[in-house]
C-alpha cells in the first residue's frame, strides 16, 4: 500500500479548532446554535458548541489549546433573552439557550472589526509564508470585507524589523495583530511566561524580553508560532519551503514522553513537525527537540551504503546490501565454529522501533543460538524494571501522564522534567499553578525549584548517592509519627512483608536526624516533606535516572514503590509511580524481551513452559540461561570469551561509562556490526556498517514512560533502501533463520501472539484508538491507563527492606569533589540527532558546572578551561560558576564525544541489574592551560585515522566504479 | 572474567539481602540473584575463586549462598 492509496493517518492539513478548550463536567446543557440542538459539557463555551453543532464562528483571539481571552471581538453573537452581541468564546452554554451566530447587524460589527485589523496590515498576502494557512486572510474572507474606508496611510505598524535570532523560527512584528494567543500559549501551555505584551493601545507589541527571542527566557518550543493565527511567527521551514500538502501521524523519536506528531510533507519531504491536538502524551504541546529539531535525518552525513573491512585499521569497502549479510553472516559462523556460540551477542536500543527491538532478540536467541542480548534500557532503567516487579509486580509505571492533572503533592526525585522530559514537564507546572504542592530531591537546583508562578514547597538537596537514605528517612517519619494509610497496607499489600518493614523502617538509624550525616538535609526539612506528602488526598511520586545510575539504583527504585504504599497512592487517577523514560522507546526495549535473562513480557529464561512457548513459534530450543548484560559483555570481550557483536541503534563507546574500558573491549571483538543512521563513536571500531533508518522512514512503534504504544508511520523511503525491521530479516536469512514478515504490522502480531500484556494490540486497533497502553487484552481491550487498580499485579503489594548502603566511590583528599553526570533540553543523549540540527546553538559544547565556593578554593573563573580527573581517567571541558551546584558537587553532560565525559566516570554499578553509577564519581578540579587532555587528544588522531581510513574506502570504490 | 570484579558484584548483592532477619531467605535471596541474573561463564568464575579458597574477599552470605545453593549456582550442562 502507498501512502497515497489511503493511509489511515493521513490528513489534510486543516485540523478543526474548536475555539476553547474541552470542559470536564458530569453534567451536560443543551443550547440551540441557529436552531440546532446540541448537548455539551457545562461549562463549554458558546463558541465550541457551535463547532459541535457544526458551525465556525469567526474568530482571531481563540483558539482550543487556550482558555479563552474575548479580545478580538469577532466571535460576537446574539442570544435570546440577553442584550448586546456577547463573545462567544467568554460565554458558557446555559441549559436552553437560543443563540444565533449570524445576522445583518453581526456581519457589520464583524466586518468593521475585520476592517481595522486590516488597515494596520501588510496586503503582501500571495508572497506571504501563511498564504493557504492564515487566520486573518480566512476571516477576511468570511465577513466578507471587501473595503477598508481608512486608507493604509495612517499612523501603523507596517515598518519593523523581523527577529530572526530562533534559529527555526521568525517573528515578524509587522503582521502582528496582538491577539495574545502567543504569550498566553507561552503560559497557559508552555509555562515559561518568556513573552508578553508590552505598553498599551495602539503601542501594544509582542515582546520576548528586552532584546530578541533567542536572549530571552524563550525554550522554542514552538507553541506560540502553534498558536499563532498570521504568520508573525512562523516556521523558517516553512518561509523556505511553502505550505504542506498533506500530514502523516507519527510519534516522536526523542525523549520518553512520546509525543505524538504530524509530519507535514511536501511529497516525501518534510517541510514542519506540529504536536498533534489529539496526541494522548502531549495534547498538542512539543518541545524544541521534537518541534524543531529533525533536520539529521537529511543531514549529509548520514550513511546510506553498507561498508565492510576485516580490521579497524582497514580503509572501509562499500558493499552491496548482499555481500554485508554475506560477510557478516559468515563472521559469526567463524567466531561461534572457533569461540563456541556464547561468543557472540547483540544490543537493541531504545531509540529503535518494538519490532525492530523484538526482531533483533529473537534473532540473537534463535540465530545466535544463546540469551547475549541487551539493551540500552541497561545503563538507565534496568533498576525500574527489577524494582518494581519486585514489589509490584510489574516492570513498568502505574499511570498515565493526565493523572498529573488529579494529584495534589508531587515528588520529583532524580529527575530534571524541563530539560529531560518538557512536555510533561509543562503539564506538571501546569498542574502546580493550579495548586498542587511540589517537593524536589535533587543534588541541584534544578528549574522546577524555582520558576514562574512555581515554588516547591521543599527542595530536598542532597548528597549523590543518598537517594535511599532520603527516602528511608521519608518513610520513617510516615510511619513513626502515623500517618501511614493503615487500611490501604491492610487491604492491598502482604502485611508479614510491611510488619518486618515497618519494624525496619521505624528503627532510629533510618530517622531523618540520624541520616543527615548521609544525606546533607536538614531533618526538618525532612520531616515536613514527609507530612506534607503524606497529608495530600493524591500523592504522586516521578522520579528518572536520578534514582536508578547508582549502586543502589534498584533500592531506590523500591524505596520509591515503598512510599507509595505505605501513603496509599497506588491504583487510581493523580497517584503513582511514574518513572520517566530516557529514551522514547525505553519501556518498548525492556518489554519487547531485549534483557538477558527474559523473553518479551518479562518472563525469565529459566521456565520451561516460556521457553517452550517461544521455542514452538521460532522453531528453535531457546537456551535455559541468562546472557551477558553489556557491562558483562565488555568485560568478556577483554576477558577474551567474547568476540562477535551486533549493535543497533546505540553509540556504546560515547554512552557507557568508564570509556577506555569499552574502548577496550571494542577492540578486542574480532566482529564488530553496527547499524546506525550516522558513523558514530561505536562504528569507529567496527567491521561492518548496516545503515539505518530514521524514525521517519519506517513503520513500527513506540512505547513511551506510561506504557503508551503509538505508531510510527513512514513518510519517506529509507535513504540505504531498507528499513531497520528488513536488515535484520535478511541477515537472519544469511545466517541460515528464516524470517516470514512482509510488514511490521506483522511482527506486531507474532509479539501480541506471545505476550499476555500485549494479546489485544494490532496496528488495526491502533490505527482505530490512536494509541494503546498495555496491558491491552481480554480483560482490558482499549488498554489500562493506571494499573494495580483493585489489586496488585504480584497479588499483595510487597514492602521491600531498603538498607541505605553508602557507594563504594568515595571522596578523598586527591578527589574531593563529586561529579554528577545529566542531560539539557536542547541536545538529546549522546547528540548523534541534535548536533546534526541548529539545536547546536544552544549547547555546542558540554561544560562543568561547579559552585562558586569550589571554583574560588582553586582559583577557577567563569568560562576557565578546567581538567576534569577522577581514578578512572581525566578529561579537559570548559567551566561555569553557579550556584545552581551544592558546594562539593560537579555537574555536566554527556552530549558531545571529544568532551569525554565518561572517561571520567567509574564501572561502579546497580547491585541488582548492573546499571552503571553515572551520578557518583569522585573528582578533582584544576585550571589548565590547554583545551585539551591526554585522553582527548588520543580521541582526535584516532577520530583523524578513521576518517582517513574511510575516505580511503571511498576513493577506491569510486575509482573501482569508474574503471 | 576478572574474579576481583565478581567478587565485588557478589558481595553487594549479599549487602541487600544482609538487612533480612530471616536467615534462610536471605541465603536463598542472594543465591536466586545470582542464579537468575548472573550468566554462567560469571558463576563459574565466581565458583572458581570460592573453590581456590584462600582469601577470597567473598561476603559471608556469599559463602553461605554457594555452600546451600551449589546446585542452582552450577552453569547448565546440556
Amino acid at each position: 500500500m502507498t501512502l497515497q492509496e489511503g493511509h489511515p493517518a493521513m490528513y489534510s492539513n486543516k485540523v478543526v479548532d474548536f475555539g476553547t478548550p474541552v470542559k470536564r463536567s458530569d453534567n451536560t446543557v443543551t443550547v440551540h446554535i441557529d436552531g440546532k440542538p446540541v448537548c455539551v459539557p457545562e461549562g463549554t463555551s458558546v463558541m465550541r458548541a457551535a463547532v459541535e453543532a457544526g458551525v465556525q464562528v469567526p474568530k482571531l483571539c481563540a483558539t482550543d489549546s487556550l482558555e479563552s481571552f474575548g479580545s478580538c471581538r469577532l466571535c460576537l453573537v446574539e442570544i435570546d433573552g440577553r442584550r448586546g452581541t456577547p463573545a462567544s468564546c467568554t460565554t458558557p452554554c446555559d441549559d436552553g439557550m437560543q443563540v444565533t451566530t449570524q445576522s445583518k447587524k453581526l456581519a457589520k460589527l464583524r466586518r468593521g472589526v475585520m476592517e481595522l485589523y486590516i488597515s494596520d496590515h501588510p496586503l503582501d498576502c500571495l508572497t506571504c509564508p501563511a498564504n493557504g494557512n492564515c487566520e486573518l486572510q480566512d476571516m477576511a474572507g468570511a465577513v466578507g470585507l471587501r473595503d477598508v474606508r481608512y486608507g493604509y496611510e495612517g499612523e501603523n505598524h507596517l515598518v519593523q524589523e523581523k527577529d530572526e535570532s530562533n534559529p527555526y523560527f521568525t517573528f515578524d512584528p509587522t503582521k502582528c495583530i496582538v491577539c495574545s494567543r502567543c504569550v498566553r500559549a507561552c503560559e497557559e501551555t508552555q509555562g515559561t511566561f518568556a513573552l508578553t505584551v508590552e505598553g498599551r493601545g495602539f503601542d501594544s507589541k509582542i515582546a520576548a524580553g528586552p532584546t530578541n527571542f533567542f536572549d530571552s527566557e524563550c525554550v522554542s518550543c514552538g507553541a506560540c508560532v502553534q498558536a499563532c493565527p498570521t504568520s508573525t511567527l512562523m516556521e523558517k521551514s516553512i518561509v523556505d519551503e511553502g505550505q504542506p500538502d498533506h500530514a502523516v501521524t507519527t510519534t516522536c523519536a526523542y525523549c520518553g514522553v512520546g509525543c505524538s506528531f504530524r509530519a507535514e510533507m511536501q511529497g516525501s519531504e518534510v517541510v514542519r513537525m506540529v504536536p498533534h491536538k489529539d496526541g494522548k502524551a502531549n495534547h498538542g504541546h512539543s518541545c524544541v527537540k521534537g518541534r524543531f529539531a529533525w533536520g539529521y535525518a537529511t543531514h549529509p552525513d548520514r550513511v546510506k551504503q553498507p561498508m565492510i573491512r576485516k580490521k579497524i585499521t582497514d580503509p572501509w569497502r562499500e558493499v552491496s546490501w548482499e555481500e554485508a549479510f554475506e560477510y557478516a553472516a559468515s563472521e559469526i559462523k567463524r567466531i561461534q565454529a572457533k569461540y563456541g556460540q556464547a561468543s557472540t551477542g547483540g544490543i537493541t536500543s531504545s531509540r529503535c522501533t518494538n519490532e525492530e527491538t523484538f526482531l533483533l532478540q529473537k534473532l540473537v536467541r534463535a540465530g545466535f543460538g544463546n540469551n547475549n542480548v541487551d539493551t540500552c534500557a541497561r545503563v538507565c532503567h534496568s533498576p525500574t524494571g527489577y524494582g518494581l516487579k519486585t514489589t509490584l509486580g510489574e516492570s513498568a509505571g502505574t499511570q498515565d501522564f493526565d493523572s498529573v492533572d488529579f494529584t495534589d503533592c508531587v515528588i520529583v526525585l532524580g529527575a530534571n522534567p524541563t530539560d529531560g522530559h518538557p512536555v510533561f514537564a509543562s503539564r506538571l507546572k501546569k498542574r502546580l499553578r493550579e495548586g498542587a504542592t511540589l517537593i524536589v530531591i535533587d543534588p541541584r537546583q534544578i528549574d522546577l525549584v524555582r520558576t514562574p508562578h512555581v515554588e516547591a514547597s521543599f527542595h530536598l538537596q542532597l548528597r549523590p548517592g543518598s537517594n535511599v537514605a532520603v527516602m528511608n528517612a521519608l518513610a520513617h517519619v510516615v510511619v513513626t509519627e502515623g500517618l501511614e494509610s493503615k487500611g490501604y497496607i491492610a487491604e492491598r499489600c502482604d502485611m508479614e512483608d510491611y510488619g518486618k518493614w515497618k519494624a525496619f523502617i521505624s528503627e532510629e538509624r533510618n530517622s531523618p536526624e540520624a541520616l543527615e550525616e548521609h544525606t546533607g538535609v536538614p531533618a526538618d526539612q525532612i520531616r515536613g516533606a514527609a507530612r506534607l506528602f503524606a497529608k495530600a488526598p493524591n500523592g504522586a511520586l516521578y522520579y528518572g535516572l536520578g534514582v536508578t545510575e547508582h549502586s543502589q539504583g534498584s533500592t531506590g527504585v523500591m524505596t520509591i514503590a515503598n512510599l507509595a504504599m505505605l501513603t496509599g497512592n497506588i491504583g487510581r487517577p493523580g497517584v503513582g509511580v511514574n518513572p520517566l523514560r530516557g529514551q522514547n522507546n525505553v519501556q518498548g526495549a525492556c518489554d519487547m524481551g531485549s534483557f538477558p535473562h527474559e523473553l518479551p513480557g518479562y518472563r525469565h529464561v529459566s521456565d520451561p513452559a516460556v521457553r517452550e512457548l517461544f521455542g514452538k513459534e521460532w522453531g528453535v530450543d531457546i537456551q535455559p540461561e541468562p546472557g551477558l548484560r553489556i557491562p558483562n559483555m565488555f568485560d568478556a570481550a577483554v576477558d577474551g570469551s567474547f568476540k562477535a557483536l551486533y549493535v543497533q541503534g546505540e553509540d556504546i563507546a560515547q554512552s557507557d561509562p568508564d570509556t577506555q574500558h569499552v574502548q577496550k573491549a571494542l577492540e578486542s571483538l574480532e566482529c564488530l556490526i553496527v547499524q546506525d543512521i550516522f558513523m558514530n563513536e561505536t562504528a569507529k571500531y567496527a567491521h561492518v556498517i548496516f545503515p539505518g533508518s530514521s524514525f521517519l522512514e519506517k513503520d513500527g512503534t513506540f512505547t513511551n514512560a506510561e506504557r503508551r504504544i503509538s505508531r510510527v508511520r513512514k513518510v519517506m523511503p529509507p535513504l540505504p533502501g531498507l528499513a531497520d525491521w528488513e536488515v535484520t530479516v535478511r541477515f537472519a536469512e544469511a545466517l541460515g533463520y528464516r524470517m516470514n514478515y512482509s510488514h511490521p504490522s506483522e511482527i506486531m502480531d507474532e509479539i501480541a501472539r506471545l505476550t499476555p500484556t500485549f494479546t489485544g494490540v494490532s496496528y488495526t486497533k491502533l490505527d482505530k484508538l490512536g494509541s494503546i497502553q498495555w496491558p491491552c487484552n481480554e480483560a482490558a481491550p482499549e488498554g489500562t491507563p493506571y494499573m494495580h487498580e483493585n489489586e496488585f499485579v504480584r497479588g499483595k503489594g510487597k514492602f521491600v527492606l531498603t538498607e541505605f548502603q553508602a557507594t563504594p566511590e568515595r571522596t578523598t583528599r586527591k578527589f574531593p569533589l563529586i561529579l554528577t553526570t545529566g542531560r539539557i533540553l536542547s541536545q538529546y543523549n549522546v547528540g548523534a540527532q541534535t548536533r546534526r540540527t541548529q539545536n547546536q546553538v544552544w549547547h555546542d559544547e558540554d561544560i562543568i558546572e561547579l559552585h562558586p565556593h569550589d571554583a574560588e578554593n582553586r582559583g577557577i573563573e567563569h568560562g576557565d578551561m578546567v581538567s576534569m580527573q577522577s581514578r578512572k581517567g581525566d578529561t579537559t571541558m570548559r567551566c561555569i560558576v553557579t550556584d545552581r551546584m551544592q558546594p562539593g558537587v560537579v555537574f555536566t553532560t554527556f552530549h558531545h564525544p571529544e568532551s569525554g565525559a565518561n572517561v571520567v566516570t567509574t564501572d561502579n554499578s546497580d547491585w541488582a541489574t548492573n546499571c552503571p553509577e553515572y551520578k557518583v564519581t569522585a573528582v578533582q578540579i584544576r585550571k589548565v592551560a590547554s583545551d585539551k587532555g591526554e585522553w582527548q587528544q588520543r580521541f582526535d588522531a584516532f577520530a583523524q585515522q578513521q576518517d582517513l581510513l574511510a575516505r580511503q574506502g571511498f576513493a577506491e570504490d569510486s575509482e573501482q566504479g569508474s574503471k | 572474567m576478572e574474579a576481583a570484579k565478581l567478587v565485588g558484584m557478589a558481595n553487594q548483592i549479599a549487602s541487600f539481602f544482609a538487612t533480612e532477619p530471616d536467615r534462610p531467605i536471605a541465603v536463598a535471596g542472594t543465591a536466586n540473584h545470582i542464579q537468575k541474573f548472573w550468566e554462567p561463564r560469571m558463576r563459574k568464575a565466581l565458583l572458581q575463586a570460592f573453590d581456590a579458597g584462600g582469601d577470597h574477599g567473598l561476603h559471608e552470605l556469599v559463602v553461605a549462598a554457594i555452600t546451600e545453593h551449589r546446585a542452582g549456582l552450577e552453569p547448565i550442562t546440556a
